[in-house]
């Protein structure tokens, strides 16, 4: 045997205790239902409920998103029109609005049958088609033009050649983006709840906050997480095989067609105008109304206390969960342990799930542990009543958002480098703080602005986890918003927008660069590809 | 004692044995090539005895110390071995001075920033301390690594492959330059590489290496003149193997009689180099060229023998025989082949 028989490495150790402490909750989803075998039979009248809705929406949105996003994507590739540049990215801004913001404007403006499943997928299409719209473009952008040449010089007008060629080339990417945003649409809380949609996210709220039986909401958030599982691995199925897709070398890209007259005008005014109704109208509106508060006195007491607790969680969050995700992700590359890296894996598998259903997954072993300390120390609620359940919560949900980008820029740096550094005497932590994250820091402060903006928008896990006294800017919209307090909603819906812009100014930025900056592109990219650091 | 022991030293990667109970030594002050082709487990070498890899079995003593044997390994940053890796593996966040006081973090102020200069002027780049590596020329990039390696006064330097980064033109003279930079600082250094000529004009020693073990090691003469195996003689530099039969200190061949340094009987197989063997030009003589390789200097003439062998001629560019040429090809006078298996 040699002499090395498989020494324990305590990176090795330290990076699968880590991530077994993330990725422990949702792993013990599953034994809520041999705790308690009976728990769903008590509100046995919110399941049927729950699923028709769920399934409702999901139709809805996917059919909503697969088609506005795809149009849009084929317009702006395929054809050439006044002000496309422009636009081309101006489609993207709607990634900023949180469905719950949209809900607020459109409820405050009474927009007839909104409040109905109806009123909740078309909300939902209009926030989330940038996803389906970012991947097609990229799939129509990298299509050989020879492909489609080749259909034309079979007979195929230009239309017919991109329905039948273009559309069936890009169609792995297409479904991709409908499962992410399936995936969006099935985590979100506060649309569905503010529009008196029933789904999966509501039920657990209501067992939760109105029955208070754990168990219960524990075996609801299951359900949901079979749910997104199965998106999951039908996304990795269809992303899988597009891999195989013919790709375009440089100048060898689709000529656009120039439109003229009354088709340019439309194709430059539509997506104008969509991009109005769902960013530039409500921003004005959240304005107007804001200006109102503030002069009719109408702003909630509490708007300074949930600002500045906004600030500090998303703050502390953002420091917190890139360094969570760095350890892991530097664990794995210098334990060079498979174990670990299977570990660090399954620790991001939070991102694909929804707040409220983390939340319920964290909540139950920190109580356990807390009753430990509790009777030990005398200590009381020391995890589930402080912000101590709420930093874990959002570590498990965001963790895989840093760790996708810092795991893609490690990975461009060269293993040499580490062993250079080695060989000149620093040991393994040595080369992470002199020659990791001096490489990494665009990387690492784009990780910290993604989980930022996040955190800001975060409605569900913030609302079942906050402790007393704890409400943030989400919240606050979420409570008007209810009350039908539509003014006293707009100020902090209007900062979480304008927060939730600096991404996706960021992301255009670097686009317009032409990949310069490769250490903050893939943080980016991982941003609107979400789920992509999940293993299916 | 040696500088540097390697005792019987194996590492395999599932079913690949990479190294073989190979053994090696290195004196003080040496510059020893390890000569092979790739694939042959050299880089492996390199990285146990850096630390990068850890071995099966056997160990390595680096100046009277063990950092790798059987119940006993030194990380690599305490074995002060130094290291020049073949794309140079530079810090892309740090300068030209900063990538060179790398590996002094834990010397006083005074001492590193003593220590940085003293190895930048060492290998000539004082004049662009403040340089970021990036704006450096491929030459350049290589002294800093070589810097960066000995600034830290390792016990031992790896090279590995130093100069397959480099273009064709550079490379002898960096070559030269290395090998000056490296007997200043009076380091002793391991080199790996699968280039002859590089192994050849640089080592005070060379050990060819073959699947994991070591065929022959010896200065650069030795091992060219006499080498140990038919594989070894065909893999430093270009060689006719001949059958001959063998009486007492000279050999017949069907070019003729060649002188051996050892007497011999029976029959024996020759590694005669292209330079052992000379031709003049000769209506119906007993070769033909086949192919003529002009190197310049020299010219590697391609002949078919009148026995059906092709052989491998090198004579000086003096004067040239053209493809189609009846030549008569004989051994060289003074040439002493050796024998091999």
């Amino acid at each position: 045997m040699g002499l090395t028989a498989r020494r324990l490495d305590g990176f090795a150790v330290g990076t699968v205790l880590c991530a077994l402490l993330v990725a422990g909750p949702l792993i013990g989803l599953p034994l809520s239902f041999i705790v308690a075998p009976g728990g769903l039979s008590r509100f046995s009248g919110f399941v049927p409920e729950a699923v028709e809705a769920t399934a409702a929406l999901l139709v809805g949105v996917g059919a909503g998103t697969f088609l506005l996003g795809t149009a849009l994507a084929a317009l702006v590739s395929f054809f050439e029109f006044p002000g496309r540049r422009w636009i081309e990215w101006a489609l993207v801004l709607p990634l900023a609005m949180p469905g719950y913001v949209f809900t607020l404007f459109a409820l405050g403006l009474d927009l007839p049958g909104i409040r109905s499943t109806l009123g909740a997928v078309c909300v939902f299409t209009l926030v989330l088609y940038p996803y389906v719209y970012l991947l097609a473009r990229a799939a129509f952008l990298s299509q050989s033009r020879t492909l489609l040449e080749a259909a034309r010089g079979l007979g195929l007008s230009r239309a017919r050649a991109i329905l039948r060629v273009g559309l069936p080339l890009a169609r792995p990417a297409i479904l991709g983006g409908v499962a992410l945003a399936l995936m969006e649409a099935l985590a979100d809380f506060g649309t569905v709840n503010l529009l008196g949609v029933r789904t999966f996210t509501d039920a657990i709220y209501r067992v939760w906050f109105i029955a208070f039986d754990r168990e219960a909401a524990m075996q609801f958030a299951m359900l949901l997480v079979s749910v997104t599982l199965t998106l999951l691995v039908l996304e990795r199925l269809v992303r899988g095989r597009a891999r195989h897709a013919q790709l375009a070398t440089r100048g060898d890209l689709v000529p656009p067609l120039r439109l003229r007259g009354v088709a340019a005008l439309a194709a430059a005014i539509l997506p104008l105008a969509l991009v109005g109704l769902v960013v530039i109208a409500p921003l004005a509106q959240l304005g107007v109304w804001s200006l109102q508060s503030i002069h009719e006195g109408l702003l909630a007491p509490e708007f300074a206390t949930a600002a500045r607790n906004s600030v500090l969680l998303a703050g502390m969050s953002a420091i917190l969960v890139p360094v969570v995700a760095l350890l892991l992700a530097y664990g794995v590359r210098a334990s060079r342990s498979r174990g670990a890296a299977v570990a660090s894996r399954t620790a991001t598998i939070g991102y694909g799930l929804p707040g409220s259903v983390v939340a319920v997954a964290v909540i139950v072993p920190l109580g356990w542990l807390e009753r430990r300390i509790d009777g030990v120390a005398g200590t009381g609620l020391l995890l589930t009543g402080t912000v101590i359940g709420l930093f874990y919560a959002y570590v498990v949900r965001f963790l895989a958002l840093a760790w996708g980008a810092i795991e893609a820029s490690l990975i461009r740096i060269p293993r040499q480098l580490d062993d250079a550094a080695r060989g000149l005497g620093c040991d393994r932590l040595d080369v992470l703080a002199r020659v990791h994250v001096p490489l990494l820091r665009t990387g690492l402060v784009t990780a910290a602005l993604l989980v930022f903006v996040e955190v800001m928008k975060e409605l569900p896990a913030t609302l079942l986890l906050r402790p007393l006294g704890g409400d943030t800017l989400a919240i606050a919209v979420w409570q008007a918003t209810t009350e039908s307090l539509f003014k006293t909603a707009a100020l902090p819906a209007l900062l979480i927008v304008l927060v939730g812009l600096l991404p996706v100014a960021l992301m255009i930025r670097l686009s317009g660069r032409g990949g310069v900056d490769v250490e903050a592109t893939p943080a980016v990219g991982a941003w609107v590809d979400e789920p992509e650091a999940v293993p299916a | 004692m040696s500088h540097v022991r390697v005792r019987g030293l194996s590492k395999s990667f599932g079913a690949i044995d990479a190294v073989r109970e190979l053994n090696l030594e290195i004196e003080r002050g040496e510059l020893m090539a390890v000569l092979g082709p790739s694939g042959c487990g050299k880089t492996t070498l390199l990285r146990v005895i850096a630390g990068f890899e850890q071995p099966d079995a056997g160990c390595v003593v680096v100046s009277d110390e063990v950092v790798a044997g059987p119940g006993r390994i030194v990380p690599p940053e305490r074995r002060r071995v130094g290291m020049v890796f073949q794309d140079y593996a530079l810090f892309p966040h740090l300068s030209v001075e900063g990538n060179v006081a790398f590996g002094l973090s834990k010397r006083s102020r005074e001492e590193r920033d003593a220590l940085s200069r003293r190895t930048l002027e060492l290998v000539g780049l004082q004049h662009k301390a403040r340089r970021g590596v990036h704006e450096l020329s491929g030459g350049e990039r290589q002294r800093v690594a070589l810097a960066r390696a000995l600034a830290p006064e390792p016990e031992l330097v790896l090279l590995d492959e130093p100069f397959s980064n480099l273009d064709a033109t550079l490379r002898a003279g960096l070559r030269r330059e290395v090998e000056l930079i490296l007997r200043d600082a009076e380091a002793t250094a391991l080199l790996v590489t699968h280039d002859q000529e590089e192994a050849l004009s640089l080592a005070d020693r060379l050990a060819v290496m073959r699947d994991g073990e070591i065929v022959q090691v010896g200065p650069p003469v030795e091992v060219y003149g006499e080498p140990a195996t038919r594989w070894a003689a065909q893999f430093v530099g270009e060689v006719n193997v001949l059958s001959g039969v063998a009486r007492g200190t000279g050999v017949e061949t069907e070019l003729g009689v060649f002188d051996l340094r050892v007497p011999a009987t029976g029959s024996v197989q020759l590694a005669v180099r292209p330079e052992q063997l000379e031709l003049s030009a000769r209506e119906g003589g007993n070769a033909e060229v086949v192919a003529r390789e002009f190197r310049g200097h020299d010219v590697l003439y391609r002949l078919r023998h009148e026995g059906g062998k092709v052989l491998l001629v090198q004579l000086p560019s003096l004067r040239l025989h053209e493809v189609g040429d009846s030549v008569f090809v004989r051994p060289a006078p003074s040439a002493v082949p050796a024998l091999v298996d």
